[in-house]
């Protein structure tokens, strides 16, 4: 996504360089994250190896638990960085989009018997459904937002209202439980694999996407139709299809984070299933250094500023700090970073900057 | 134009947060009953019942397919059912419901306060009013009865049975529900009086938000902070299924004959096999099923009876693993 250019810099300039980079902000939040933990009980870090109630080895720990439950809003993030930079406003829906593809998923498997023997239909199928669910959500949403031209929260905030509703006449009101086996894996462990799968799920998302970005036109266009939507219009972009897209891909990602989370209990529970995920997922975006308002991104920041919240939710639990209190700090952060962002703060760091340039032996004292 | 998505946003997620096991606490204390006249005696009673989103949680849908099955034809009764997730919602269905002239009015209430005028229409009309499930801010005299579960008893019921398993110590993680709701703040007095009159230690009281995932992380922090424990105590089904997904996945045993004794809430019926399993311990009611006793409550009525108890208490059961019955699981299983 971003080219790093090699050649000799004065120590200054590659400091700059770093503070510069988007990157550097959700790596600063983590660092300062690790350096508290370490402070205050380097316990935190411990990594150990336990047999789980089924006999099979597991390594259990903080850490793991953080690459365990960041794992969705990790998947989320890619989506809605893509949504963010393209339609310069976020998708608010995904929390009730995994309700409903997690129930789709949750319906094609066990049929019309919420508590069947055994499982109706084909994991991949069912997948493959509730992916289809949400890709219609989303292309819902999208088409709201880049056809008729909605701001994109006015737009998601209808499935954002009524999407839990339809999750459960999906299944009728009831609540269907999958019979155990391998559907379990996706939100656990596979047998002899200590490690969690949605971590693995996450890592693959990640390369996929990766992958899509460096072998075709998709991240330049969206960044285009993000910073001008008229001027790409003008160089033969369409920005409909773009932004249509986005909301698409997005959906396909609440679908993968919805399997995630319907695999690890087996189960949904339609009003309290990934319950305001959307936020988290905006503010990993935010956390990420990308411009809410869209344009430029970044999504390698935004997946690490969605275990960066991860991380302060389990560093939070560790020191039993109410999680009732958890969105305060979470707004502490926000505030952070819309001071910073603001054009007011921009200006002044920005002559700043320029001062330091030009009597660089100030530097080295401030 | 931001600032007012952002208001929107939080009206709807206020709302949302009303969910879970219904009913206010406080009650207000009984007043004069209003004396039955009879009513429509001419056959079929016309009641409108007014209750919340059915798909709010398991509590609300056990709660209206009681009320479903009880108010039919068969039964005597001619009903209309309005769902409202706002106060607005249900009051304008209520409104209707007063102009189709129903002989009794049905209503569990989204929000406590707000009522007053359409039920003062409702009285001058004629129509009695009875409550279930929540109670509301208004003068009893507006109701005839108000059908409620008490979560403090809950709470007190769990708490006693816990104590007369006679540990020697008591280590116990506190999962709490949605902080402010009336099931939290029942179950989880019941429980922290008990615990600072017995001298339990209580590791960490924290809110899961009823959501299973967040009561997994809670327990699994304590485990990696090798705190050991002996009870978990969460105050609904949801929460404690999560408890439990973090001890296997570190390989504690729980329930019957294990390491960790396991305390639920709400007893679905999934819950409910889990203790007959022996995997869980104890698992407290809610009832939703309020139909019986509204149909009691309106027999009398229709029979020139007067209530004499404006705040009927349902009966809640506790259920223990050793002595559950499959009978028990299909009857009070939600």
């Amino acid at each position: 996504m971003q080219k790093i250019e090699k050649k000799k810099a004065s120590p200054m300039e590659v400091m700059k360089k770093i503070l510069g980079r988007q990157i550097f902000i959700p790596i600063a939040a983590l660092l300062l994250l690790v350096l508290f933990n370490l402070i205050v009980d380097p316990s935190f870090f411990a990594v150990v190896m336990k047999t789980n109630s089924a006999g099979n080895p597991v390594l259990t720990g903080n850490l793991i638990t953080i690459l365990d439950n960041g794992s969705e809003l990790a998947i989320l993030a890619i989506g809605m960085t893509l949504v963010t930079a393209a339609a310069g406003g976020q998708d608010i829906s995904v929390g009730a989009g995994i309700a409903i593809s997690g129930s789709v998923m949750l319906r094609v498997l066990c049929g019309t018997n919420p508590k069947p023997e055994a499982i109706q239909a084909p994991i991949i199928v069912a997948f493959l459904v509730g992916c289809l669910a949400a890709m219609l959500c989303g292309a819902f949403n999208g088409a709201l937002v880049a056809y008729f031209k909605i701001q994109p929260m006015v737009a998601t905030l209808i499935l954002y209202t009524a999407g839990r509703s339809i999750a459960a006449w999906v299944n009728h009101n009831q609540l269907p439980i999958v019979p155990p086996g391998s559907f379990s894996y996706f939100g656990g462990v596979i047998p002899g694999i200590p490690i969690p799968t949605p971590f693995f799920i996450a890592i693959g998302c990640m390369i996929l996407i990766a992958l899509v970005l460096k072998f075709t036109t998709l991240g330049l266009y969206t960044q285009s139709v993000g910073i001008n939507e008229s001027s790409s219009r003008l160089n033969g972009l369409n920005p409909i299809l773009i932004k249509f897209l986005a909301f698409v891909i997005l959906g396909i990602c609440v679908a993968v984070a919805g399997l995630i989370k319907v695999s690890r209990f087996s189960t949904i529970n339609y009003s309290v299933i990934a319950k305001d995920i959307e936020m988290d997922a905006i503010l990993a975006v935010a956390l990420g250094g990308n411009a809410l308002s869209g344009g430029k991104f970044n999504i390698a920041a935004s997946i690490l500023g969605a275990y960066v919240i991860q991380f302060l939710t389990t560093t939070l639990y560790k020191f039993n700090v109410r999680s009732d209190a958890l969105p305060a700090y979470k707004a502490v952060v926000v505030i952070v970073l819309v001071v910073a962002s603001a054009p007011r703060v921009r200006e002044y760091l920005n002559g700043l900057k320029k001062k330091m340039i030009q009597n660089p032996s100030r530097k080295e004292v401030g | 134009m931001k600032k007012r998505v952002l208001a929107v946003l939080m009206a709807a997620t206020m709302l949302l947060g009303l969910t879970a096991c219904g009913g206010d606490g406080s009650t207000p204390a009984g007043g004069d009953v209003q004396g039955a006249d009879g009513g429509s005696s001419s056959g079929t009673i016309k009641v409108g019942i007014i209750n919340n989103d059915p798909n709010e949680s398991g509590y609300r849908t056990a709660n209206d397919k009681d009320l479903q099955a009880m108010f039919t034809a068969e039964n005597g009764y001619d009903a209309t059912f309005a769902y409202g997730k706002t106060n607005d919602e249900q009051i304008n269905a209520a409104q209707q419901m007063i102009q189709d002239g129903v002989d009794y009015l049905l209503l569990s209430a989204a929000d406590v306060s707000g009522w007053d005028t359409v039920l003062q229409d409702a009285n001058n009309q004629g129509i009695k009013v009875i409550l279930y499930d929540r109670t509301i801010d208004a003068d009893p005299s507006l109701y005839v009865a108000s059908i409620v579960s008490d979560m403090a008893k809950e709470g007190e019921t769990a708490a006693n049975w816990l104590k007369d398993q006679g540990l020697s110590e008591y280590n116990i993680i506190h999962i709490q529900g949605q902080m402010g709701s009336a099931a939290q703040v029942g179950r989880s007095g019941a429980l922290l009086d008990m615990a600072a009159a017995e001298g339990w230690n209580v590791l960490v009281s924290q809110t899961a938000d009823w959501n299973a995932e967040k009561a997994q992380q809670i327990v699994q922090s304590q485990i990696d902070a090798g705190k050991s424990f002996n009870v978990i105590y969460a105050e609904n089904d949801d929460m404690a299924k999560g408890a439990v997904a973090a001890l296997d996945a570190n390989g504690i045993t729980h329930g019957v004959n294990g390491d960790v004794i396991i305390m639920g809430f709400d007893t679905n019926k999934w819950a409910l096999e889990e203790l007959k399993a022996g995997n869980w311990n104890y698992d407290g009611q809610c009832n939703p099923l309020q139909a019986s006793y509204l149909n009691d409550v309106i027999q009398k009525l229709e029979k020139g009876e007067t209530i004499t108890e404006k705040t009927i208490v349902m009966d809640e059961k506790g259920f223990d693993a050793k002595t559950i019955t499959d009978d028990d699981v299909n009857t009070y299983g939600i």
